[in-house]
């Protein structure tokens, strides 16, 4: 998993509450063989005039002029702005992985869905949960703003804003830890690789056979 | 301390574990198929990690592989699915980048599901801790060994760290005493179990399935019976080692080799003999049997657990207190179109489905077979199959003639693969179509949309191809 300390990122304003994970990813995709990929079919429903198919070429499939995120002035962005319950309905890790697949990085809303706000830790995702007031402020700052950044600073818990604005947030300890280190669970486990080595070794000596090729 | 088997097994695989009880198992067999493992394979290359140990991986294509055809084009071309041959490409694909133990891609004659081909090669042994991205990895259990399935994201961490992260489960006892009645066997004991203990019963446990009944079966009815643990709700089962054990991995090609002390078999057979239950240890719950009183039994609903024996009327909502289970016993009769207070036997099936891996090893065929010889699959039957477990059981079977008995009654003669157990390749029931079928589940849907599954031992399965309806096989025998 990728480190995340401090991003510095255009914003893309998604204006809409309870979006759920088979708006992110719809679910044809779920047969997909892979768990990168999925950016380009990232909101597929509400993104293109046609309906996608895995695999598909995404290129010169016809873009719905209406869905913010493709208009260009957000084209590039790694930070989401959005409404309440995000996230909602299954459980599928394919929407975090769309999403990060797209580019983001971090989302910002004024509330998430429980399951889908743990699978954007384990990939490296941030959710950043802010007041509905902070957040309306954001929205407006970031339509009226063309290319309008906003820096996400893990280490010091605050989203600073162009204007000089620092916005504390809140994050568990111990993921905040995850994320600064870039460990999922696999780089969890691997702090104890010398007891894995330990085990393994002793192992091989009590009981051979395990180990023959 | 008196120690359970399940006890012994996790310790002995304990890396290291926090005082709130999460430990971290150590992990001896990988076995990956082509269905959960293509994303594994991919977190593994996007975080620039190498697998821990790819000598623990076995690997074979079985989902997704058609059981005909084979011969129509050269390797996976002759997959019609899309969807399935990539699926069964980018197995071969990442198992050539990444290597592993041992590889039976599509078409190769070792080559089937993966909880047959395992034990098969020798793969699965004693004492080990056996995973797979499949719940039916608990028929592993069998061999005295702490076997369970996973998810994708399990599968990368077995990967990256030859390790779960695991919590201990509470233990159950379930011993079935006394002798077999004649026609009754493995499939019927353990549709018997989940008939009385529910498929949530062994949620949060481990089960040990003990007793003379279980002791007296062979390592195939032992699979069978670990096979639907699952089914009852225990993602692990497992029997203790006895000579049934020993003998049958003997001479396995991944088994240990040499003989004499201080060769690796003898170390393997002196630690395996340790692998049981010690006198006066605890369990956290024990169940019993009574093997006489077991039936030839057959599902009627839509769970394992709607099942009966096959002299037994389909139950009538109407006598359940519990409204909840009322509701669902009526779902389950108006989905399989059937009466309460009526027979089981005499219902008319349209399809028969010998095979899966709760029933496709060469004894189960040899059974089968038995009930058909000299006989033939009735009128009414549309489609009777039988696919074996893997390739090697495949030829054994047709080595004893077993192929000519079914296909002289009429029965098709398929490659190996899951086929119609989950109906992801072509092989399906129809909405509406019966099936009587050895395979585990019988949910709506599992084996096609709309379709109608009866789960039933492999003889039980045979008798109703020949009668074209459920019948009591011991009448046949
Ligand atoms: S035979 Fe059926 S239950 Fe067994 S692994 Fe295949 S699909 Fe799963």
């Amino acid at each position: 998993m990728d480190k995340f300390v401090v991003l510095d990122g255009l914003v893309a304003p998604l204006d809409r509450a309870n979006v759920d994970t088979d708006a992110i990813i719809p679910k044809q995709f779920l047969k997909s063989i892979n768990r990168s990929g999925f950016g380009p079919f990232a909101f597929d429903e509400w993104r293109y005039m046609d309906v996608g198919q895995p695999g598909q070429d995404c290129t010169n499939r016809p873009l719905n002029p209406q869905f913010s995120l493709n208009q260009p002035q957000f084209k590039g962005a790694s930070v989401l702005l959005t409404r309440q319950n995000f996230g909602c309905g299954s459980s599928r890790e394919h929407a975090p992985w769309a999403l990060l697949d797209y580019g983001f990085r971090a989302i910002i809303a004024e509330s998430f869905a429980d399951i889908f706000f743990n699978n954007c830790f384990k990939n490296g995702i941030l959710p950043i949960v802010l007041p509905t007031q902070v957040v309306d402020k954001l929205f407006s700052e970031t339509l009226a703003t063309p290319g309008y950044r906003l820096i996400v600073d893990l280490p010091n818990q605050v989203v600073r804003t162009p204007g000089g604005e620092a916005i504390p947030f809140d994050v568990d300890a111990f993921r905040k830890e995850c994320l600064i280190n870039g460990w999922d669970d696999i780089g969890l486990t691997l702090r104890h690789a010398d007891a894995i080595h330990a085990y393994e070794e002793r192992r091989r000596h009590e009981q051979p056979w395990l180990f023959a090729k | 301390m008196a120690k359970t088997l399940y006890d012994k097994l996790w310790e002995n695989h304990l890396v290291r574990q926090e005082d709130d009880g999460t430990a971290l198992i150590y992990i001896d067999r990988h076995l990956v198929h082509e269905v959960t493992s293509p994303q594994a394979f991919e977190g593994l290359r996007m975080a620039n990690r190498k697998a821990w140990r790819i000598e623990s991986v076995v690997a074979t294509a079985d989902h997704n592989t058609p059981t005909d055809g084979w011969e129509k084009a050269e390797g996976t071309a002759c997959i019609d699915d899309e969807i399935s041959r990539l699926q069964v490409d980018t197995l071969d694909k990442n198992i050539r980048a990444n290597g592993a133990l041992a590889y039976f891609p599509f078409k190769d004659v070792r080559q089937g599901i993966v909880h047959v081909v395992g034990p098969e090669q020798g793969a699965t042994l004693p004492g080990m801790t056996v995973v797979c991205g499949d719940s039916h990895t608990s028929t592993h259990g069998a061999f005295a060994a702490l076997a369970f399935g996973i998810g994708t994201s399990e599968v990368e961490h077995v990967l990256a760290t030859q390790t779960l992260v695991s919590k201990k489960s509470k233990s159950m006892l379930i011993r079935v005493e006394g002798p077999l009645g004649k026609g009754v066997g493995a499939k019927d004991i353990v549709l018997a179990i989940i008939g009385k203990i529910g498929t949530a019963g062994g949620t949060g446990y481990a089960i040990e399935f003990a007793g003379s009944a279980i002791r007296g079966l062979s390592m195939e009815g032992r699979m069978t019976i670990c096979n639907m643990a699952i089914e009852a709700g225990a993602r692990a089962g497992m029997v203790a080692v006895d000579d049934t054990t020993i003998n049958y991995v003997r001479g396995r090609p991944f088994a240990p080799k040499g003989s004499g002390s201080g060769s690796d078999w003898d170390k393997a057979v002196a630690y395996w003999r340790t692998l049981h239950t010690d006198e006066g240890a605890q369990f956290d719950k024990v169940v019993e049997l009574d093997a006489r009183a077991i039936t030839p039994q057959v599902t009627w609903g839509t769970s394992p657990e709607m099942v009966i024996g096959i002299k037994d009327m389909i139950p009538d909502p109407a006598k359940e207190q519990d409204p909840v289970k009322r509701e669902g016993m009526e779902r389950a009769l108006a989905y399989m179109g059937l009466n309460p207070n009526t027979p089981i036997a005499g219902v008319p099936v349209d399809k028969v489905f010998i095979g899966s891996c709760t029933n496709s090893r060469i004894e189960d065929l040899r059974q089968a077979a038995a009930i058909v010889r000299g006989r033939s699959v009735a009128a009414n039957v549309k489609l009777a199959l039988v696919v074996p477990g893997s390739g090697l059981v495949k030829r054994q079977a047709e080595e004893e003639g077993l192929d000519k008995i079914f296909k002289a009654a009429g029965f098709e003669w398929r490659e190996p693969g899951c086929s119609m157990c989950l109906g992801m390749n072509a092989d399906r029931l129809s909405p509406g179509e019966r099936c009587a079928s050895t395979s585990n589940r019988n949910f709506e849907g599992r084996q096609g949309p709309m379709g109608r599954t009866h789960l039933v031992s492999p003889i039980m399965a045979a008798a109703a191809a020949v009668a074209g309806r459920f019948v009591d096989v011991r009448e046949v025998l």
